[in-house]
């Protein structure tokens, strides 16, 4: 703090306190979250092989982890996660330009879009149960087919919405559709295309997990069906703890790219 | 002088879903090389549709607009459009970068606008931190690069404020006066448009023609605000504001 005035390293301390208050209360909370959960289980006030508690996620995590197996599933579960994210970002940003670059395409396909954005997709799953297979295709067209619409809409209303200016201007110039794209377009739209990619992510887990509480045999959803129809509600919980972990580091992920 | 560009019987029409709009009717007059001038009129009455007809944003629906050959125009809008992601520089060569044009030699050009405008400085810097009159010049060495002939101004300056606009008109005016352009300026300002155009085209309100044209004989051919103080000044500011509410 050498060159600091006093004024600006009290600023600093002020900062700092305010920092250490914050961290502190987030993981008060969840102690004592984690603490009342552990003592109403522990002293019978609720049924623990319904409600589970920490002591006994700890157990499941430590046996699932010397087993071998926890990698694998959270292994599958994040590989099904990437490609549908990658696959439906891609293939989002690709029709959003189109729907884009040109207008009549845009007013052709635009009920079908509403359409497919508000149908709980489900109601699909049965279907693509029948055309993906039992396994892993059906699980990434899940997460794939729950975000897109999302995507592409979030997206294409960005790119519409480019400061008219900047379009008119290179207009001036003569510039192409694809020059107005490459220099205005885009590059105004980081900061959406970046907050789509976040509500993305999120659709695809949600799809991700839908899809393989309905069809798969391995993932972090599978172990969840599996544990539910055994009654083993420890891994359960467990497993709803792993997912969370899991959700928080994609979207940090998606964060990074800033 | 030398007649470079040449307007005769135009005319414009918007269409709408229920009824069709004549903005433009029966607009002629020609333009000599070296010349400053203005066109006024009510506001709506289609100003700004004839800089966008001359720059092919929109299309004429009758009439003829014949330019010298080679003589190229440029429009400069009402907003600096200055790209916020790019630098002042990289602003400055978008026209060029659009139209295939960028090599060595255009680039040199833009830094000797930049340096003889007072811009070299903020080459690498971004538009938020230049002042409002500064982006206003960055816009037109945008401008200015592609080595048009005749520049059309669409209220170039009437997003700034008052005395921002007496400075950066001046500023215009002999950046364009230096570099030995002609220009048609589309205005609402009365004032600004007797003080900087040796002719000031008077439109009636729309279905618009040529009410007047005016031969502005002012002593100071250097500076608008100068101008502004000749006798002769308030003559013509009369003439026009009759013509414009008569």
């Amino acid at each position: 703090m050498g060159n600091y005035s006093i004024e600006h390293i009290l600023f600093l301390k002020k900062k700092k306190r305010e920092h250490v208050i914050v961290v502190f209360f987030r993981l008060l909370i969840l102690m004592i979250f984690l603490f009342v959960w552990e003592m109403l289980a522990k002293n019978g006030i609720i049924n623990s092989f319904v409600f589970s508690c920490p002591s006994k996620v700890v157990k499941t995590l430590l046996k699932l982890f010397s087993g071998g197996t926890l990698f694998s599933h959270i292994g599958i579960t994040f590989y099904e996660i990437i490609i549908s994210f990658l696959l439906s970002s891609i293939v989002g940003i690709a029709i959003a330009t189109l729907l884009w670059s040109n207008n009549m395409i845009h007013k052709i396909l635009d009920p079908y879009l509403t359409i497919f954005n508000s149908l709980p997709k489900v109601a699909l799953g049965p279907l693509i149960i029948i055309w993906f297979g039992a396994g892993i295709n059906s699980v990434i067209f899940m997460g794939f087919i729950i975000s897109i619409f999302v995507t592409i809409i979030s997206i294409y209303q960005g790119f519409i919405s480019t400061n008219i200016n900047y379009i008119t201007m290179l207009r001036c110039f003569n510039a192409s559709k694809w020059q107005i794209f490459k220099y205005a377009v885009l590059p105004s739209n980081f900061k959406n295309i970046i907050s789509a990619l976040k509500v993305n992510i999120s659709m695809n887990l949600i799809g991700i997990i839908m899809g393989e509480l309905l069809v798969s045999k391995k993932g972090i959803g599978y172990l969840i069906m599996y544990g539910s129809q055994i009654f083993n509600i420890d891994l359960v919980i467990t497993c709803i703890f792993i997912l969370a972990i899991i959700s928080y580091i994609m979207y940090s992920l998606v964060n990074k790219i800033k | 002088m030398k007649k470079i560009l040449e307007i005769s019987n135009l005319k414009k029409n918007y269409h709408t879903n229920n009824e069709e709009v004549c903005a433009l009717n029966d607009i002629s007059f020609d333009i000599y090389e070296g010349e400053f001038v203005s066109i006024v009129g009510p506001s709506g009455c289609g100003k700004s549709t004839i800089l966008s007809i001359l720059n092919n944003i929109i299309d004429k629906s009758e009439g003829s607009i014949s330019i010298l050959n080679g003589y190229k125009l440029a429009y400069m809008l009402q907003d600096d459009c200055l790209l916020p992601f790019k630098t002042v520089m990289e602003n400055c060569l978008i026209g060029l970068r659009v139209n295939n044009n960028l090599t060595e030699e255009s680039k040199e050009y833009v830094i000797e606008l930049l340096r003889k405008y007072g811009l070299y400085d903020f080459m690498n810097k971004y538009p938020s931190n230049l002042s409002g009159g500064m982006r206003q010049r960055c816009a037109l060495i945008r401008t200015l690069a592609l080595k048009p002939d005749i520049l059309l101004l669409d209220e170039a300056m009437s997003s700034l404020d008052y005395q921002t606009r007496l400075n950066i008109g001046e500023d215009i005016f002999k950046i364009i006066k230096n570099e030995g352009k002609t220009a048609i300026m589309v205005t609402h300002d009365i004032g600004e448009a007797i003080s900087m155009s040796d002719r000031v085209i008077v439109l009636t309100e729309r279905p618009s023609t040529v009410r007047s044209i005016y031969n502005i004989k002012l002593k100071s051919k250097s500076s608008p605000i100068n101008n502004r103080k000749d006798p002769l000044f308030a003559k013509y500011f009369d003439l026009i504001w009759r013509d414009l509410n008569g």
